[in-house]
């Protein structure tokens, strides 16, 4: 990345596809542009599961929790409490999560590898049997609707709830998407986030040269709650309901899944990943109903034969195509 | 009276308690031999467990419906576990792919296992739960005064407890089981002392699997099949190896013990508890213990 002209092509491709994603709403069937929606969400959800995954080299199985917590917050706050401002949602929705991550992440960064994955499920898990059977408190497994926010103080009472997804909502989520990620960007290319790839590489090495390993997992953990709760606000007012499954085990596991499809050793690998998810599984499930075998079948070609991801196809390609 | 009707109570926790422990024993000792010996945590466990059952319950009835003697249902479905057996190989073949890469591409390789299985469970027995009928009371019931409950259980309880001791002579006891645990310690040395790996490997990975069928073919009888058995076990499982420590026949034992108990309890006094109080015995074990019970201290 350090060639100017490598630099160039990357800043190139990185703003057509913002100008691709910009218009697709004026030109693509509306049925894509909801689809782009949750891939928005989980593209926010995952730049911060990836911080931990790939650049700290912390494999988080229990994800789901801090999205589960950014869907419920969103619910809680338009249903319950009348807030409606998007703004507000989604600030809340990621203080509560950094809040709540607070003493999962002081636990969680005492373990590495394997240990880091089952405990973070475990708290994943503990919060859905929570969702799920303090029926008063959270609805069940029906959960809490999500009411339509308001975009900087306009409520688009004219547009119906598609038009508002598509229109309004879209360009909401486009923009705090792109913001996120500038920020993402920072973070992993500023010291903080050579400090993490120094602690991933060799964590004791990097703790002899005075590095605060437990410190910098800490903070690496908490900055990815907050975006994974973003991530959830968002999907939450997609679908309009906050539900136990978000919490689910299965649905860390996707995330996963989604990161490894992108490439995790990629900054963009997360993002494609949502990407390509979102359009694979739509795709698989309107051609057959064992739509989960051939999403299984993907990810073990994935595992098996390309661990590096589409980022790491598209990258070989690249350099290929630019070797003569 | 009202000290009977406790007593009642506890002799029915107990039992309950104990009965899906020694099933929960089973799919927690396969999840562990595979982790010991292959540093693979198996996310598909709860699929075997699944499969055990639902084709445990097609060997019953099409058993039955060749003449089968009505008392034969137990050692049919323990053998349709082990017959599944025969899966172990063709897995462990595709899990050789991964086992030099990061801890992290072997778990989702296990998850896409269970996505996989998910469909191929639903292809074969549809979406619908299925059941055998209530085959547990056929082997009549056990009385203690007050208080009753299945022969069937207690034959469980039995077999679990037989497999969870051979398991122990066969590791402690046998050459096969010292090569095996020479492997888990050390494998390039078992390996450069002319331990056949590869065979090693696919022989643990089948054990492990007919551990977690024969699991869940036992379970049929009292339970139905459904399609969210493997997912739903798999929380479980992980609460009894992470209890018992990571890799350790003890602990898979003890976990299983603290697990079924607690699930038991929490059902007939406080049902919203379920699984939320094995989480946190889960989370309070792993602060105060991070290997788990019988676990070895982690780095």
């Amino acid at each position: 990345m350090s060639a100017p002209r490598s630099r160039v092509a990357l800043v190139s491709f990185v703003v057509a596809t913002i100008a691709v994603l910009a218009v697709f709403p004026k030109f693509a069937e509306p049925y894509y542009v909801t689809l782009v929606l949750p891939a928005f969400a989980y593209a926010i959800a995952l730049l911060g599961f990836n911080l931990l995954f790939g650049t700290a080299g912390l494999l988080s199985f229990g994800h789901a929790l801090f999205v589960a917590i950014g869907a419920y917050a969103a619910a809680v706050l338009t249903s319950k409490l009348g807030v409606r401002s998007f703004e507000a949602i989604v600030a809340i929705a990621g203080i509560v999560s950094v809040i709540a991550a607070i003493p999962v992440a002081m636990l969680a960064v005492r373990y590495v590898r394997i240990f880091f994955g089952i405990l973070t499920l475990a708290f994943g898990m503990l919060f859905h049997s929570f969702l799920f059977k303090f029926y008063n408190l959270t609805g069940g497994d029906t959960g809490i609707r999500v009411l339509r926010p308001t975009l900087l103080g306009q409520d688009w009472k004219e547009l119906d709830k598609t038009a508002f997804l598509i229109g309004p909502f879209y360009y909401a989520c486009l923009v705090l998407a792109l913001v996120l990620g500038l920020a993402m960007w920072r973070i992993v290319h500023s010291p903080f986030g050579l400090h993490l790839a120094a602690i991933r590489e060799n964590s004791r090495k990097a703790e002899y040269l005075g590095v605060r390993v437990r410190t910098f997992r800490l903070i690496a953990f908490l900055i990815s709650a907050f975006y994974g709760a973003i991530g959830g606000a968002i999907l939450a007012v997609n679908t309009g309901q906050a539900d136990p499954e978000l919490a689910y085990w299965t649905h860390s596991g996707e995330l996963v899944f989604m990161t490894v499809l992108g490439g995790f050793a990629n900054f963009f690998g997360p993002l494609v990943g949502a990407f390509a998810f979102i359009f694979l599984k739509s795709e698989l499930m309107g051609a057959t109903q064992y739509w989960r075998f051939f999403l299984g079948a993907t990810l073990a070609v994935i595992v098996i034969a390309f661990p590096r991801g589409l980022m790491g196809l598209a990258s070989d390609a690249w350099k290929k195509a630019t070797r003569r | 009276m009202r000290a009977a009707v406790a007593l009642v109570a506890f002799f029915d926790v107990l039992i309950g308690g104990v009965f899906h422990a020694s099933v929960l024993f089973l799919v927690a000792a396969g999840l562990q031999l595979v982790f010991g010996v292959q540093r693979i945590v198996n996310l598909a466990c709860g699929s075997f467990y699944a499969l055990g059952a639902y084709f445990g319950i097609t060997a019953v009835n099409w058993t039955a419906a060749h003449g089968a003697p009505g008392w034969s249902f137990l050692p049919v479905l323990i053998a349709s576990g082990i017959v599944l057996g025969a899966i172990g190989p063709f897995i462990e073949r595709l899990l050789r792919t991964v086992y030099r890469r990061d801890e992290a591409f072997q778990l989702l390789l296990t998850f896409a296992l269970v996505l996989m299985f998910q469909d191929v469970l639903r292809f074969f027995w549809g979406a619908n739960p299925q059941q055998l009928g209530n085959l547990s009371m056929s082997y009549g019931k056990v009385t203690l005064g007050e208080f009753s409950f299945p022969t069937y259980n207690v034959l469980v309880m039995a077999a679990s407890l037989a497999i969870a001791v051979s398991l122990g002579l066969f590791l402690k006891r046998t050459r096969y089981g010292r090569i095996l645990r020479a492997t888990a310690e050390n494998r390039e040395m078992a390996e450069a002392l002319g331990a056949d790996v590869k065979k090693i490997y696919a022989g643990v990975f089948t054990l492990g699997t007919i551990l977690g069928t024969v699991g869940g073919a036992l379970v049929v009888p009292t339970a139905a099949a459904s399609l969210d058995m493997p997912v739903e076990l798999v929380v479980e499982a992980f609460a009894v190896v992470v209890i018992g420590g990571l890799g350790s026949m003890r602990g898979a034992l003890a976990g299983a013990l603290v697990v079924g108990l607690t699930r038991a309890l929490a059902i007939t006094f406080y049902a919203e508890l379920e699984v939320l109080a094995i989480y946190v015995i889960v989370i309070a074990v792993l602060v105060a213990r991070p290997a788990g019970l019988f676990g070895k201290p982690v780095e």
